[in-house]
């Protein structure tokens, strides 16, 4: 790696460049990675939502499928940490403020009022309906809930059944953040073994593949995906249709990822060391795994980060047009297709709450991968 | 250059074709096939059709035969004689069905180009030359938010914003009175009156990223010897910027197009659907759902057909504007 030697400027202080002369590859890509604020903060971002995908129950305040008749568009209630009690003292009092339901006399349109005086007591580590902590431990505790379990709360309103939307986001998220992350695992399976087959063999396989790469990211990928997906049994079981339709996200998906793989393979291709490499007499399994792929993981990672994104608003489109994931499976787009209509997002704006999961969650991850992909090459400064 | 084109044109044919197998692939998907569903329309009106019929309608339509004996003859259909195939659900030949849709695509989708491209230039170089003032700041993060933000999303969030503060229903290309009307002067000033909706609604998408990218390379050339040289001369810097960097900067910026015509369309269909605007995409969905295969066939063949030739546009463009790639 000869990028190595140029990285050091010649008139650095010695420490530093002995600092950076001895650090290995991933140290280096972390100490770039650090620099970027923004990127940081996707990082962060990144690492909680995922947090929630893996225990979404823990999250919830209700059971996401829970319907409750006496709450239907109920607006959302606000958090407040702090009350005040009789003597006129601030006291941390975890609450929300209760809501009544009343009827508008002349058009009997339901109308939720803040009730003063009432509130509901929150308690953190509450007692809650009964799952199992990542799927395995059975438990009841919450990280938030009410302390009178006949009281329900809403962060983020109800929608037109009286379930919880605050609940319901958060289960979403494990099938939305999880369906991006299979999704894009499985296109860089082909991705990889394609691109890297195209880049290290060149010639006319690269030809080829490089003429169905070009083709299939020159298709709008929408009506293709729908067309694949409304071909899909509907009656299949959910966590069938879900694996289908992260294949079919996937059947373009690869596209993008087998030509970054080519890219950083022909690059590395006439390097110094693979070339040193082959005339040790390795086997090609060898130069690939031990000398190549080491190299160019960096890019890889980033570019998997950006494409998870990518995925992220495929399933959601794919889902709010009907012909995704469908209920009683819970993902955001799944979700969003309750903001459908007019009527109800103008009775209830807070349906749009899961665009905005979804919003946040593909920014934290686009510059969580920009930062990684500047980063990816420490080398090259 | 001839030459080129030339090359160009006949790169077209096979992925034509391919394109071609792939919506018949997609027609054939779905279990059943054209006799099945009519069978089961018939069904649903009490009237029963036994098998010999059942067969005899299928080898006169040649389902009976193999796959490609079938495409051949659908797709020699389509060239030869413009014939789509029938929709079951319209019970219309699907080729009176797409034509006024898909030209209300091609109208959408190339304003939303334009307006893409008219906002994204000039930020672009703008946010370069003027790099990581508040400006650039600013224009990268609604860069980035353009990106995050499904576009249905920004199309629902609008038509809201519509009717809450200004009690107006944003949907559909054209008023009421003019729907069904046939063409006139009045109907294509009602399209323009609604048109400017969804393309900004789809612009907000394409131009962030096209903004990142004129940036990009615009950063490339600012800091070259040439630019310096141009300013040592005495070159006015909004001259010199026009001649030198941004000539070289704009060549990926067309090649970009390419691939921003596969997304505007993909994005056209779903804020298609949200509007309930009278283009392709609605109806592609609304055909998928009833599984009327050749409707959605012949939309899936012209919207890539569609996203071929703006390519092909984009390339022979390119090779216009950079010498480099016509002689290579």
């Amino acid at each position: 790696m000869t990028a190595q030697i140029d990285a050091i400027p010649p008139d650095a202080p010695a420490p530093v460049a002995s600092r950076f002369a001895a650090a290995s590859q991933w140290q280096l890509v972390w100490w770039s990675f650090r620099k970027h604020k923004l990127a940081m903060v996707g990082a962060a971002i990144t690492l909680i939502i995922y947090i929630v995908a893996a225990a979404p129950d823990f999250f919830a305040t209700t059971d996401p499928s829970q319907q409750n008749a006496r709450a239907v568009y109920h607006p959302p209630q606000a958090l407040h940490l702090f009350a005040t009690t009789a003597e006129g003292t601030t006291v941390f009092t975890p609450h929300v403020k209760l809501m009544v339901l009343r009827r508008d006399p002349v058009t009997l349109a339901p109308i939720y009022q803040e009730d003063p005086g009432r509130r509901i007591d929150l308690r953190f580590f509450a007692e809650g309906y009964p799952y199992r902590l990542f799927g395995l431990i059975a438990t009841t505790t919450h990280l938030i809930g009410s302390t009178d379990p006949r009281q329900q709360i809403f962060f983020l309103g109800s929608d037109r059944l009286g379930r919880d939307v605050w609940s319901r986001i958060v289960k979403g998220c494990q099938i939305s953040m999880s369906i991006g992350l299979v999704g894009v695992f499985l296109s860089l399976l082909v991705g990889v073994l394609l691109g890297g087959i195209s880049g290290y063999y060149g010639g006319r396989i690269d030809f080829v593949i490089q003429r169905v790469i070009e083709f299939i990211l020159a298709l709008p990928t929408i009506p293709i995906w729908l067309a694949l997906a409304a071909a899909l049994p509907q009656d299949w079981p959910a966590l069938l249709h879900y694996f289908m339709i992260t294949l079919i996200l996937s059947v373009i998906g690869w596209a993008q990822l087998a030509r970054v793989v080519r890219g950083r393979f022909l690059s590395l291709r006439t390097e110094d060391f693979v070339t040193a490499a082959r005339l040790d007499g390795c086997s090609e399994m060898r130069i690939i795994f031990r000398h190549m792929l080491p190299s160019f993981m960096s890019h890889i990672i980033a570019s998997v980060t950006l494409a998870i994104p990518a995925m992220i608003l495929a399933e959601t489109a794919l889902s709010f047009l009907g012909l995704g994931l469908q209920p009683p499976v819970i993902s955001w787009g799944v979700l969003l297709r309750e903001a459908q209509n007019i009527r109800s997002i103008v009775t209830a704006p807070w349906l749009f709450a899961p665009g905005a999961a979804v919003v946040l969650a593909v920014l934290a991850l686009n510059f969580l991968g920009d930062g990684l992909r500047d980063a990816a090459d420490p080398y090259n400064k | 250059m001839l030459g080129f084109i030339i090359k160009r044109l006949l790169w077209m044919v096979p992925s034509l074709i391919a394109v071609s197998f792939l919506a018949f692939v997609l027609i054939q998907l779905p279990p059943g096939d054209y006799v099945t569903t009519y069978i089961a329309t018939l069904a649903a009106s009490n009237e029963i059709v036994d098998q010999n019929a059942a067969a005899e309608l299928r080898s006169r339509f040649g389902l009976d035969q193999p796959f490609l004996f079938q495409y051949v003859k659908w797709i020699s259909g389509v060239i030869l004689r413009g014939d789509f195939g029938l929709s079951f659900e319209w019970q219309q030949p699907v080729s009176e069905l797409i034509w006024e849709r898909m030209a209300l695509t091609l109208v959408v989708t190339i304003s939303t180009l334009i307006l893409t491209w008219a906002i994204a230039f000039p930020i672009g170089v703008y946010s370069a030359v003027r790099q990581y003032s508040i400006g650039d700041y600013v224009t990268t993060f609604i860069g980035f938010l353009g990106l995050a933000v499904p576009s249905f999303l920004l199309a629902l969030v609008m038509m809201y914003v519509a009717v809450v503060q200004f009690g107006q229903d944003v949907g559909g290309l054209f008023s009421p009175e003019f729907q069904t009307a046939p063409w006139s002067w009045g109907k294509v000033e009602n399209l323009l009156e609604h048109l400017w909706v969804p393309v900004v609604i789809l612009a907000t998408n394409g131009t962030a990223s096209l903004i990142r990218i004129m940036r990009a390379n615009m950063l490339d050339e600012l800091h070259k010897p040439y630019v310096t040289t141009a300013r040592a001369k005495g070159l006015s810097e909004f001259r010199l910027l026009l001649k030198y960097p941004v000539r070289l900067a704009v060549n990926p910026f067309i090649s970009t197009i390419g691939w921003l015509l596969p997304n505007l369309v993909s994005g056209a269909l779903i804020v298609a659907v949200v509007l309930s605007l009278p283009t392709a995409g609605p109806l592609l969905l609304q055909s998928l759902m009833s599984q009327d295969m050749y409707l959605a066939g012949a939309f899936v063949l012209l919207m890539c057909t569609l996203t071929l030739v703006g390519t092909l546009l984009s390339d022979i463009l390119l090779a216009l504007v950079d010498p480099r790639i016509r002689f290579d």
